[in-house]
């Protein structure tokens, strides 16, 4: 059973990806702040990482960099979310690294879509 | 002339002691101006010296004089320093407007002040200089006298018999040593200012040693020869000077007149305003000049009735300081007083001489020469003969003075002399005091009154000196000239049977006064003179400028400098020109000959050789001898033209330039607006979109259904609370949007704060309720009616209870309220115990979505403090952060009354 870690500050948010993931055979385990994300990773080491962009404690982008930097983790997939929509975010996360991008609201189909075709599934 | 017995010192050690002792002096001297020149003499222009540099007022006739005078005149003596001591201490306000004026006008002299005064006319200075010249002879004369004396005391008791063969010869010695002090130590430079630090100094000195003497032989007197102040008193008491009756009126003119020398003397006038030309110095002096007098005039009285007692019948009471200890075998207390005396004398002459010589040098000696060779201003050494003047002029106001002195046998008694001087001296008094607070005050008026006054006095009392049928035949004083009994020189008028010298001092100064109040009344000054006139009487008045004589001339700027350099020194003129040009903003030596520089280089010339000389030699140079009144008003049209335009130009540039700024302001806040909207609606999208999120995700659950009926609530409940967020959200917004616009509508009612707080607390206690919140309150203090929008403020009252209670981080939190009223005016205070807001983050909250911390912590869209402060400012006031109140704390001011909405 492959791992996701969710990092979402919005709890019902954090919910909501948490049920559909789960319902399709993910293990979830969530987290809603940024500041932990890196050790959280090197701890659960998960198969996807699923990140909000706006996190208290630690940006989304600074995660992305710090898990590119380190090569334990320099190929993880990571789903990057906001609900900020514009372009410039998207670039920004792109430089970053994401492997993926995705703006809130999102169709539960898409983002089980998005993690799958991550995942290689 | 009396002599001791033999038991004095040597004659040959007192000669020895006497040229060790200048020896000093001249030391003392070169050592103060080298200090000076290196620029480490602060000490030197200290009010202690000022002070002691005064009292050249206390010469050899305050020395030996005040003795003799006590024995034969009683108390009398004391007016000689009563005058002065009212003036320093009174009239302190006369002296300071008169350093105020000598340092502004660069003033080098009395003469120099009023020629100055009088619209830089050179007849004045002439006037007044000769006036200080003729009386100021006979008392250097008196000085030689003095000293020659006191030599002759000493000489007349030696074994050796040494007793002076030529006493000429003595005198023409010390005067001619003084005149070689006075030329190396006054005329080394031609300074901007006459300052001597030197001569100042050496004169400091003589002063503190002719006091110690002095008191050095009262004590001798009071407590070596008598039994202690008892007895000196009981003597006092059964001595001739116990029979002194005070004649009212002899008192009054000699106080009077001796107030009047310490202003108008001309070596008073040097060291006070020339020499010193520090104001805050004056102050001191005001107290301590005064003191010295006392001091000086303490043993005054014993000494005196101890020398008529001691001494034998016929013993010079002028010489008892000195005879005295000498009669009763103190050598070296003897010494001492000589040295005394010989110190008063000297400083005397010292800095009449250099006074007088300056008056000479600059109104006399200058303007002939200037008048003679009118190229000279370009081709010759001005300097050079400036100080060829001075010296030449000192040496022929000390021979002068010899010349008096042989002339007068030396006969007279001291204090008449000194009172004759002083009457000359006042003279000035009227024009002077006049010129300082009278603009009304002419140069006719000043000429006329220094005419009549010095005319009456040498009448009455100058030429009388020298004796019935000395420079005045005997029938002239029995019957007045051709017989006109009424012009006796010493019953003017009719009037007989008054004291001589009162006589002359109420003739003098009544007729001088009312000749330069007339005389100025029924004339017209010129404008240079209204212009120095009001530059003098109006001397407090800051900023004021000088006359503009200079406005339409023409002068190269380059014959400006020659001409400078020749007075001032290649070096001082080089720079000086060097500075003007830098100021003007121009590169090298040579500034524009504007009017304000040629009014400055006049000045600074004035310093040097006095402003009548100055006035003429640049006038040579602009090429106008004057300023004529229809020249003037021509300049005064075009300056009010020039001004005018010039304000006009301004007054446009002013414009332009405010137009520039605000126009740059208003893009600076349109960029800002763009750069916020932009900010803003990135923030509302983020805002919508999160609930909206959660909204989707669920309802997209719900709809495909099999979830079991739990789930199903609890994903309803969640779809409702973000969709109840979503309106709470766009409600904000709209109501921001309408406080901002300015367009709510407001509901005016009275209301109490205490019941609005109550409801407040009531409303905000949903927050966070389960953590237990401390409110501290001072109930009466909020029983205050307001008329305001009770709602609107309610709002803000909840928002900012909310907010303690989401954000203080305390573990036994606690809210205090404050309510005070003032000045029309309420305010509240909410102030919590938690760590407070950071105080680069206090400038930021009111700014919408400036929530500091994360979202979902705090609830609502972070437009609370934003909403605050527009329904406050709706309300009339505002709502701002406290720092520094150990939590965070929020202060809502409101007026009492709004009456309507302002705009």
């Amino acid at each position: 059973m492959s791992h996701v870690l969710l990092i979402e500050d919005e709890p019902n948010i954090a919910e909501a990806i948490r049920f559909i993931l789960t319902r399709d055979g993910w293990s979830v385990s969530t987290l809603d702040d940024g500041a932990a994300a890196v050790a959280a990773v090197h701890d659960q080491r998960p198969d996807i990482v699923i990140l909000d962009l706006m996190l208290p404690g630690r940006s989304g982008l600074e995660i992305v960099e710090s898990l590119r930097a380190d090569p334990a983790t320099h190929g993880l997939p990571v789903l990057m979310l906001t609900a900020k929509g514009a372009g410039r975010e998207r670039e920004a996360a792109e430089r970053a690294g994401v492997s993926r991008f995705m703006t809130k609201p999102f169709s539960n189909a898409d983002i089980l879509a998005s993690v799958r075709a991550l995942a290689g599934r | 002339m009396t002599a001791g017995p033999d038991t004095g010192m040597p004659f040959n050690i007192l000669v020895l002691t006497c040229v060790t002792y200048v020896a000093l002096l001249f030391l003392v001297a070169f050592v103060a101006e080298r200090r000076a020149g290196i620029g480490r003499a602060r000490w030197l222009r200290s009010p202690a010296v000022y002070t002691l540099s005064l009292s050249v007022y206390c010469t050899a006739w305050t020395f030996y004089g005040a003795v003799g005078y006590a024995a034969r005149s009683g108390l009398e003596f004391l007016t000689i320093y009563l005058g002065p001591t009212l003036v320093f201490i009174g009239w302190w306000w006369v002296l300071r407007k008169l350093v105020r004026i000598g340092r502004k006008q660069r003033v080098t002299s009395i003469a120099d002040l009023i020629s100055s005064r009088f619209g830089k006319s050179n007849l004045l200075g002439v006037i007044v200089t000769l006036m200080a010249v003729v009386a100021m002879t006979p008392y250097i004369a008196l000085q030689l006298q003095s000293v020659t004396q006191s030599f002759g005391v000493f000489a007349s008791g030696t074994p050796e018999g040494w007793a002076l063969p030529n006493r000429d010869a003595t005198a023409i010695w010390v005067a001619a040593g003084l005149a070689l002090f006075s030329i190396l130590f006054g005329t080394r430079k031609l300074d901007a200012k006459e300052q001597h630090h030197g001569v100042v100094t050496a004169i400091a000195v003589e002063a503190v040693v002719k006091l110690v003497a002095l008191l050095a032989v009262g004590s001798f007197v009071v407590w070596g020869l008598a039994d202690g102040p008892s007895d000196i008193f009981r003597r006092i008491s059964q001595s001739t000077l116990a029979d002194w009756q005070l004649q009212p009126d002899r008192w009054f003119g000699l106080m009077f007149v001796s107030a009047a020398a310490v202003i108008s003397l001309p070596r008073m006038f040097h060291v006070m305003v020339v020499e010193g030309g520090d104001e805050a110095h004056l102050g001191r002096a005001s107290w301590a000049f005064p003191a010295y007098l006392m001091l000086m005039s303490l043993f005054i009285i014993p000494i005196a009735v101890m020398g008529l007692e001691r001494m034998p019948t016929g013993a010079n009471p002028d010489m008892f300081v000195l005879t005295l200890p000498l009669h009763e075998g103190q050598g070296a207390l003897a010494m001492l007083a000589f040295l005394g005396g010989f110190s008063s004398a000297t400083s005397m002459v010292i800095v009449e001489a250099i006074a007088l010589a300056t008056m000479v040098s600059n109104h006399v000696v200058m303007p002939v020469w200037l008048r003679l060779r009118p190229d000279v201003a370009m081709t010759g050494d001005v300097r050079g003969v400036v100080l060829m003047a001075r010296r030449v002029s000192i040496i022929a106001i000390l021979a002068l003075g010899y010349g008096y002195y042989r002339l007068s046998g030396g006969s007279a008694a001291l204090a008449s002399i000194g009172l004759i001087a002083f009457v000359g001296a006042a003279q000035v008094l009227p024009a002077m005091l006049g010129g300082i607070f009278w603009r009304g005050a002419s140069r006719f008026g000043a000429a006329l009154g220094l005419i009549v006054g010095l005319t009456v006095w040498a009448y009455t009392l100058f030429l009388p000196s020298f004796g019935n049928d000395g420079m005045i035949p005997a029938h002239v004083f029995a019957h007045g000239p051709f017989g006109i009994g009424w012009l006796r020189p010493q019953a003017l008028f009719g009037v007989s049977g008054m004291d001589p010298l009162v006589h002359a001092i109420v003739w003098s100064m009544v007729l001088n006064a009312s000749a330069f109040a007339l005389g100025s009344i029924f004339s017209f000054p010129g404008p240079v003179e209204r212009m120095q006139g009001a530059a003098f009487v109006n001397v407090f008045d800051e900023d004021q400028t000088g006359p503009q004589g200079w406005a339409r001339g023409k002068a190269e700027p380059e014959t400006l400098l020659m001409m400078a350099g020749r007075i001032l020194g290649e070096e001082a003129a080089l720079a000086f020109f060097e500075a003007e040009a830098r100021r003007q903003g121009k590169a090298g030596f040579l500034p524009d000959a504007t009017p304000e520089f040629v009014e400055l280089l006049e000045r600074r010339l004035a310093g040097s050789v006095g402003a009548a000389t100055a006035h003429a030699m640049i006038s040579q140079i602009v090429g106008r001898a004057a300023v004529t009144v229809e020249e003037l008003m021509a300049v005064a049209n075009e300056t009010a033209q020039i001004m005018e335009y010039s304000a006009r130009l301004e007054a446009q540039q002013d414009e332009l330039t405010r137009t520039a700024r605000q126009l740059r302001e208003a893009n600076e806040k349109l960029t800002q607006l763009s750069i916020q909207k932009d900010a803003f609606l990135s923030q509302i999208s983020h805002e919508l979109r999160t609930p909206m999120t959660s909204i989707r995700a669920f309802s997209e659950i719900l709809t495909e259904g099999d979830l079991p009926p739990t789930m199903v609530a609890q994903y309803g409940r969640i779809i409702h609370d973000e969709a109840i967020r979503l309106t709470r959200l766009l409600d904000d917004l709209l109501d921001l949007s309408v406080l901002e616009n300015g367009t709510v509508q407001l509901n005016l009612g009275l209301a109490n704060v205490q019941t609005l707080l109550d409801k407040a607390l009531a409303a905000a206690g949903s927050t966070r309720p389960e953590r237990s919140f401390t409110i501290l309150r001072d109930l009466p203090s909020e029983n205050i009616f307001v008329r305001t929008d009770a709602d609107r403020l309610l709002q803000v009252f909840i928002n900012l209870i909310s907010n303690a209670r989401k954000y203080c981080d305390n573990p036994d939190p606690e809210l205090k309220i404050a309510v005070r009223q003032r000045a029309g005016r309420v305010s509240v205070d909410f102030i919590d115990n938690g760590s407070g807001i950071p105080k680069e983050s206090q400038a930021i909250i009111f700014e919408k979505f400036a929530r500091l911390s994360d979202q979902s912590r705090a609830g609502g869209a972070g437009l609370g403090l934003a909403i605050c402060r527009e329904v406050m400012a709706n309300l009339g006031g505002s709502v701002s952060y406290l720092p520094g109140q150990g939590g965070a704390a929020f202060r809502a001011t409101l007026p009492l009354r709004l009456d309507r909405k302002v705009a």
